[in-house]
């Protein structure tokens, strides 16, 4: 049998019979230090998978208390104004800095990259191990700040506002600035690391369109972060010391607060769905068993959105005094970002074509990111076009827009990917019956939770209100009973995921059929990922790919030679 | 409007016969109309491609559903003519929605040479609007057929003035001067929000807008000066508590809000945020409107905002009369 020339663990499938490989990362080595102190690209991965998980559930939590609030538009004893506001300003921060930011490109990408790469780990792992922590550290500083008298200033902080409150600003702001670095180092390592680190054949049109993403990811969180952190610290120096930068009062000027906070969150919106768009390339290929159609135009998108990113921080101010001139052209160059983001959605469509197409769970993820997506980016429209903008700014209609890009777009692709990587991460199969259920409970309650937003929005309701009017009692009931059934699907699919570590059966090498390389070491991979320097061919040539039923997966077939699509 | 809409009403009267009061509240001022059709332009457009998208994405996901394990027959990964057509097409259809955008915008923005002046003040959490003559209310009282300008500051943090039914909205910025104008063209009474977040009771800073007939607008103002002067002190104090945003943070039932309830304090000793105490008399009442961080009761915030030359002598005396008629 071919099996007896291949030494076990060696990473390389083995043509009959199940990975019985008896050591691979997770067993490698044992003990908290082991995981605590290590440099495995894939343990920090999975570390950061459970940290940002975690955060989502909390986050996850206070919006469902929110929301459960919003069942009626008069104060109730069990919430007041102020606990209202520390709320929804928490479940801000801790969506975007705790869990969308570092969600994917920290814990997918960091599992995955390196092996799709080719490589044994990432360029940096010591710096890779120091990320993980100084997220850690955010997040304490994050707590103590709850802790401390909690945050009301919303996500944004805006001033003056946010230099006057008596909550805990000055924490929450140097959490945020620490969990920039965490994003920092995250970034600087996956540029180097596809810089420098690719295998012989491995070539730029070689890489599979998730490291496109991520690589367009990190440039935008190279460049943009840190005018974030020089934002907050110059925020902590007006609070602290009294010098007047944007307090107008001592001199300052609110408004500039708005353009430095943007000039990063706005790049930063793309730090959030960039990496969520290749996940969905991924899937939408292997899922069709078809190559991507239109790679190089994919490829070349994500660059075009990372950098006109950068240009269209202002459409966030129409409103708030900037001036008209500046207005006009932040509009233009908005519109301009919308084309990229439809090309990808057209070449995914086009992949599809005459495929054979699979409805496992990341499948049906990735078309619910679809359908999401689309209904995102086309409000955009809406909101890019200033005259619309100016009734529609700061209403639900905004709040409703970004949770269909942020949620329904960056989230449901974050869960596809989990669910697509999860066999090659603990060696298990997850129930897909239960995944698809959870698939549909979550693509049912974000529309029932979200689309009414854009109704109750462009009828005038502002967003951040703890109090509403009787007239949009209607919507925003029928939101929340939404959000129970998202709340339900989401917990399902945790179940189903976390069901499977126990009961699960065990996963083949490659069970969905994928030519990308991580798919080649047997599941769970070995610690050093290839022990042998893989061979690279195209990324998508799935005809290499053929369907071993005694596997119950995908094993290469040597005997087919793959083309260059 | 634009020369194309004669052309393109249809997308704007289609959906507005089967969805008025569906997407918006009905359009009460010039601007409004040109404002709503540019949103169904757009959602035409929206639905046009949705439905494009969804309708392929369906028809591959049933037609080439996974029937067996083999491979699919090869078919093409690339076409630039496809490329080329659906980066073009959509590009073409946003300039335009950017240019109606930005005329739009423009017409939003000009404020009319002759528009009536309205100064507003924001202050957390309400709204002072103060006529040429004058005169101040917490509501807003507009002329119709007639462009008005709302001059706006802020006391305190950014605040944002909105009013849904005439499509206008600005932020309010402290230590800058922003403005927005209108023309109401339908008679009514509508709502005002505050859009920026700005603290506690954000949800609670609203106001009403009322919009007069041509005419009828001036008269209403003359009584509203009227009414005032002949007003018995505690009952200006009362209008003035209610209008001038006292009740925002001071109850009159003996609860603690953001600042102590009015009710049954006059006369009596408290203790102070600095350890010292005094009595609650006329003159602690004035300075505290006045100068409001001078003395704060312990166990408050130092956060009201000052009434310095926004209140005349007549009215902080009707407020210490109105206080000292709150007895326990």
């Amino acid at each position: 049998m071919a099996t007896t020339e291949i030494p076990a663990g060696s990473g390389l499938v083995q043509p009959l019979g199940r990975s019985t490989a008896p050591d691979n990362f997770l067993t490698h080595t044992r003990g908290f230090a082991s995981w605590a102190l290590t440099l495995d690209h894939k343990r920090i991965g999975l570390m950061y998978l459970a940290c940002t998980s975690s955060s989502f559930l909390i986050g996850g939590i206070m919006a469902l208390i929110l929301r459960t609030k919003l069942l009626t538009g008069n104060s109730v004893s069990w919430m007041s104004h102020d606990v209202y506001n520390h709320m929804f300003t928490l479940h801000g921060a801790v969506m975007v800095f705790l869990f969308i930011i570092p969600g994917i490109p920290a814990a997918l990408g960091n599992f995955v990259l390196p092996i799709m790469l080719g490589a044994k780990d990432v360029a940096f792992p010591k710096m890779n191990l120091g990320s993980f922590y100084l997220w850690i550290f955010g997040a304490i500083f994050l707590v103590t700040a709850i802790l401390a008298g909690g945050l009301d200033t919303g996500w944004t902080f805006y001033t003056p506002y946010s230099t006057a409150t008596n909550t805990s600003v000055v924490l929450a702001t140097m959490g945020v600035f620490v969990l920039g670095f965490s994003s920092i180092f995250t970034g600087l390592n996956f540029i180097v690391t596809i810089h420098t680190m690719r295998p012989p054949g491995m070539t730029w049109f070689r890489m599979p369109l998730f490291l496109w993403a991520t690589y367009a990811t990190a440039i935008i969180q190279v460049l943009a972060t840190p005018v974030l952190g020089i934002t907050l610290l110059l925020l902590i120096c007006e609070r602290l010391m009294g010098i007047g930068i944007f307090d107008p009062k001592l001199g300052g000027d609110p408004v500039l607060f708005q353009h430095f906070f943007w000039f990063y969150s706005h790049p930063a919106v793309y730090i959030m769905i960039l990496p969520a768009m290749g996940v969905v390339s991924e899937l939408i290929s292997t899922f069709s068993r078809k190559p991507i159609f239109g790679y190089t135009f994919i490829a070349y998108s994500s660059l075009a959105i990372a950098l006109l990113g950068f240009l269209v921080w202002g459409h966030h101010m129409f409103t708030s005094g900037q001036s008209k001139l500046a207005s006009v052209i932040f509009s233009f160059l908005t519109f301009s970002v919308s084309i990229p983001s439809a090309i990808k959605v057209f070449n995914w469509l086009a992949t599809m074509y005459k495929g054979s197409i699979s409805f496992a769970t990341p499948m049906c993820y990735a078309l619910t990111f679809i359908f999401l997506f689309s209904i995102g980016g086309l409000t955009g429209l809406f909101l890019g076009a200033l005259s619309v903008d100016v009734h529609l700014h700061d209403t639900y209609f905004v709040v409703a827009h970004f949770h269909y890009v942020m949620m329904g777009g960056t989230m449901v692709a974050f869960l596809g990917g989990v669910f697509y990587w999860w066999p090659k991460m603990t060696g298990k199969m997850y129930n897909e019956t239960m995944g698809q259920i959870s698939a549909l409970l979550v693509f049912i309650g974000f529309n029932a939770t979200f689309f009414p937003q854009f109704v109750m929005g462009a009828r005038g309701m502002p967003r951040r209100y703890y109090n509403y009017l009787p007239e949009f009692q209607f919507f925003h009931q029928f939101s929340t009973f939404g959000s129970y059934v998202l709340g339900l699907g989401l917990s399902l699919a945790a179940f189903a995921l976390i069901y499977s570590i126990f009961k699960g059966k065990t996963a083949p090498a490659n069970p969905w059929g994928s030519a990308t390389l991580e798919w080649q070491c047997s599941s769970p991979p070995p610690h050093d990922n290839f022990s042998q320097t893989p061979s690279v061919n195209h990324p998508y040539a799935v005809e290499t790919q053929v369907y071993d039923p005694q596997l119950g997966g995908f094993r290469k077939d040597p005997n087919v030679v793959p083309l260059e699509h | 409007m634009n020369p194309i809409s004669s052309l393109t009403s249809l997308f704007a009267q289609a959906p507005a016969a089967i969805e008025n009061g569906f997407w918006f509240p009905a359009p009460s001022s010039t601007i409004a109309a040109e404002v709503d059709w540019m949103f169904y332009f757009i959602l035409w457009i929206n639905i046009v491609f949705f439905v494009l998208i969804l309708a392929v994405m369906v028809y591959f996901m049933v037609v080439y559903r996974r029937k067996d394990m083999n491979l699919p027959p090869t078919s093409t990964s690339h076409n630039n003519t496809l490329e080329v057509t659906w980066s073009v097409l959509p590009s073409l259809l946003v300039l335009l929605i950017f240019y109606w955008g930005f005329t739009g915008f423009l017409d939003l923005r000009d404020a009319p040479a002759n528009s009536y002046e309205i100064k507003v003040t924001a202050k957390k959490w309400n709204w002072t609007f103060t006529y040429p003559n004058g005169y101040a209310d917490s509501d807003l009282h507009v002329p119709m057929d007639r462009p008005v300008k709302l001059i706006m500051g802020s006391d305190d943090v950014l605040h944002s003035l909105y009013i849904p039914a005439f499509r206008v909205k600005q932020d309010v910025v402290p230590g800058r001067y922003t403005s927005l104008w209108f023309n109401a063209n339908r008679q009514g009474e509508f709502q005002l929000f505050c859009t920026e977040y700005c603290g506690t009771k954000h949800s609670e800073m609203l106001a009403k807008v009322t919009t007069h007939p041509s005419g009828e607008f001036e008269r209403w103002l003359d009584q509203a000066v009227m009414k005032l002067d002949e007003l018995p002190p505690v009952e200006l104090g009362g209008l003035m508590y209610k209008r001038r945003g006292c009740s925002g943070c001071h109850s009159i039932d003996g609860v603690a809000g953001t600042g102590p309830s009015f009710k049954g304090t006059f006369g009596t000793e408290q203790a102070f945020a600095d350890g010292s105490k005094h009595v609650i008399d006329e003159n602690y009442i004035r300075e505290s409107i006045i100068e409001p961080t001078a003395k704060v009761r312990a166990g408050f915030r130092p956060v009201m905002p000052t009434y310095k030359g926004q209140l005349r002598d007549k009215q902080i005396d009707g407020l210490i009369e109105y206080i000292k008629s709150l007895k326990n």
